[in-house]
């Protein structure tokens, strides 16, 4: 059998279902929609683990993040008066949990200010994080240009800063930054380093520099990948420094009424051995929390608990979609069986010719199963169109990252040739069975 | 003319089980067809004239006896061997054409040689030819419905020819004609005569079977008359 027969028997296919062509389509629908469930499906699954891996590899799979959180809760008592709001993160917490858990092995307490930055009159709207010198190792944010802050600078309170990448190039856009300096309110801070680029959704907390109980941060990441504002960028300064520059004392005016919110520490990582002790460390941390503040005014992120969920979303899709594809793909299959046992008894006559005039069983078998196949692959091409389509839906829709990977339409176009081959042999193989006299004198 | 005997029939029976009851459509057949004879097989409706011509064509195997096709005892072949032998050594006339409906003239008469793996560029002229050869010549993307049945029957003819057949059965091949259109193919059969070919027709009619040679005649699936002229 050679690869021109083939061929030949293919465009015989064809032109048998052509025929029929509405009674083909409407054969095929099943297998189109299972085809595009496996497609939505492998999409949603890539999707959710590509998230997944992004926000552990941005936080770190060995990483707990504490944020401090305004509690939704705090009302104003009146509308001009001078009130002071305080929550948070504090010193004693971190010493608390420092001095609880043996396997805790980096801890950085961060601040986070939001002001804006200035190049004489460059300005760049950023968010100011007060840190640790290693604060690179453990966020996995490497400084691309220049070096980080020094223990030295940590001690002596130095005036030193490390732009991020876009404000870096924002306030210096021709001249080299290094060793120039930037001012921030009345401060000078002299340039030691910019940070390597990295995708801003995927740096933990945004925007609870200045009580930032309104956007509740830390909820999912969305789907939408254009999130890089420039006021999303950071720079990093001794956390000593801005404890002294900053106070921990925010003053904020709005509508008449001073609001003063008194926040020690917005955000912490804390950093376990391995990936095995972060879930029972978190809820040590979390019981401490607990114990230790009267509100909710933190939030713990566990980036191992994010993958945990994403896969878990991922299954659930799966299995759902996993069983919507199989029913329709099992449907699809019986109604393209169905229809071509009844093509072949329609055929009886056709088949006894052949057979008179040299067909072998084979030849018959082949003939049927390759129009099976082409019928459940036309199925196929018209779900993988579909099919295409339905993620770009899901995204726009249920703000779901998907992932149309090259070989997820290969896949579902082989599950539709197998469902073809599978349903196609029984009816082929009964064609292909009939006796060559009976079939003659078949009405 | 050689004489050499190319069917050679011996003995030959075919029983059909009905439920409980055994139906004997030939009982008992022997018979001798030598290269570039004519045949008629006649006899009463269910004597086994189709019986018989299936039997004859490999279309069906017999319940016991032997047949020699050729130099080849073929009686008990598989299904396999009988498809290749009645794709390359025979050629098939029905009374009602059994033609491809979606198939085209040419594509109908090309079907046998599509079995034997003969390459399309070769298929499509020899087809092509022996259309021209029946009086098909413009008709060639015609299908089927749009032709008369005496023009129909030249397809059959076409198509059986078209492998060059060791001989070709027809079964009441006019049939299903108008006599005009009858005759046009009987003369058809006669030249194939005329060629030589080797011709195997039922008819029940005496008038067709006068253009033969020699007439078979059946009764009761056995041999009741073999009657040559000349
Ligand atoms: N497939 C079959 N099953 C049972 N009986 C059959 C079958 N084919 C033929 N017969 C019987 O065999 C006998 C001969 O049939 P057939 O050869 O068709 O007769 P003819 O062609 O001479 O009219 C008839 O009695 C018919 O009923
Ligand atoms: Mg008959």
């Amino acid at each position: 059998m050679g690869v021109t027969r083939l061929w030949r028997t293919i465009r015989l296919g064809l032109k048998s279902l052509w025929l029929h062509r509405l009674r083909s389509l409407l054969t095929v629908l099943g297998i189109v929609f299972g085809v595009c469930s496996v497609i939505a499906m492998l999409a949603i699954g890539e999707g959710a683990s590509y998230e997944a891996q992004e926000q552990i590899r941005s936080l770190g799979s060995n990483n707990i993040i504490i944020r401090s959180v305004k509690p939704p809760d705090e009302k104003k008592t009146s509308s001009t008066t001078t009130y002071m709001v305080e929550y948070g993160l504090t010193y004693a917490d971190i010493s608390r949990i420092r001095a609880t858990i043996p396997n805790v092995t980096v801890m950085v307490p961060g601040r986070v200010i939001r002001t804006d930055v200035w190049n004489a009159k460059q300005r760049v709207d950023c968010e100011i994080v007060g840190t640790v010198p290693w604060y690179p190792i453990i966020n996995n944010h490497r400084v691309e240009r220049g070096r980080f802050i020094s223990e030295l600078e940590m001690q002596a309170v130095s005036n030193v800063c490390v732009l991020g990448h876009d404000m870096a190039r924002q306030l210096f856009p021709i001249d080299e930054p290094m060793g120039k300096t930037v001012r921030v309110g009345s401060d000078y801070y002299k340039v030691i380093g910019v940070m390597e680029l990295k995708s801003h959704r995927a740096v933990a907390g945004t925007s609870n520099g200045n009580g930032g109980g309104d956007k509740g941060s830390g909820q999912t990441p969305q789907a939408s990948p254009a999130d890089s504002s420039p006021a999303t960028d950071r720079m990093f300064i001794p956390l000593t420094a801005a404890r002294r520059r900053f106070g921990e004392i925010l003053i904020k005016s709005s509508s008449g009424s001073r609001a003063a919110e008194r926040v020690e520490l917005h955000e912490a990582t804390v950093k376990v051995d391995s990936p095995e002790h972060v879930v029972e460390s978190s809820l040590i941390i979390s019981e401490l929390l607990k114990r230790n503040h009267k509100k909710k005014d933190y939030e713990l992120v566990v980036p191992l608990e994010l993958l945990r969920q994403a896969e878990r979303t991922k299954r659930i899709f799966s299995v759902v979609l996993g069983a919507i594809a199989a029913i329709s793909l099992i449907v699809g299959g019986i109604g393209i069986m169905n229809i071509m046992l009844a093509s072949v008894t329609e055929r009886t006559r056709e088949i006894g010719i052949r057979r008179a005039l040299g067909a072998k069983r084979r030849d018959i078998v082949l003939q049927f199963l390759i129009e099976t196949v082409l019928l459940s692959g036309v199925g196929g091409v018209i779900g993988v169109g579909l099919g295409l389509a339905i993620p770009f839906f899901i995204t726009y829709f249920a703000e779901m990252k998907t992932i149309v990977t090259f070989w997820s339409p290969l896949i579902a176009f082989s599950i539709s040739g197998l469902v073809g081959v599978i349903f196609g042999i029984y009816p082929a193989l009964r064609a292909a069975d009939m006796d060559p006299v009976e079939a003659l004198r078949h009405e | 003319m050689t004489n050499r005997c190319i069917v050679r029939l011996q003995d030959l029976r075919k029983s059909y089980q009905m439920g409980p009851v055994t139906v004997e459509a030939l009982r008992g057949l022997s018979l001798e067809v030598t290269e570039g004879d004519y045949v008629m097989i006649m006899g009463p409706s269910g004597c086994g004239k189709s019986t018989l011509l299936n039997l004859l064509g490999c279309l069906d195997r017999p319940t016991s006896g032997q047949y020699i096709l050729g130099d080849d005892d073929v009686s008990q072949l598989d299904d396999d061997s009988l498809s290749a032998i009645r794709g390359t050594r025979l050629g098939f006339i029905f009374q009602s054409y059994n033609l491809i409906q979606q198939l085209s003239v040419v594509e109908n008469i090309e079907v046998p040689l599509y079995y034997q793996g003969v390459p399309e560029s070769y298929s499509r002229m020899l087809a092509t030819q022996i259309a021209e050869r029946v009086g098909l010549k413009d008709r060639l993307d015609h299908k089927p419905f749009e032709l008369s049945g005496g023009q129909q029957q030249r397809v059959a003819i076409a198509r059986a020819l078209v492998n060059d057949p060791l001989i070709i059965f027809a079964d009441e091949p006019t049939g299903n004609l108008d006599s005009s259109s009858g005759n046009d193919i009987l003369a058809v059969f006669d030249e194939l005569h005329q060629q030589g070919k080797t011709l195997i027709m039922v008819t029940h009619s005496d008038e067709v079977s006068e253009r033969a040679k020699r007439v078979i005649r059946l009764r009761d699936g056995q041999l009741e008359h073999d009657h040559k002229r000349h």
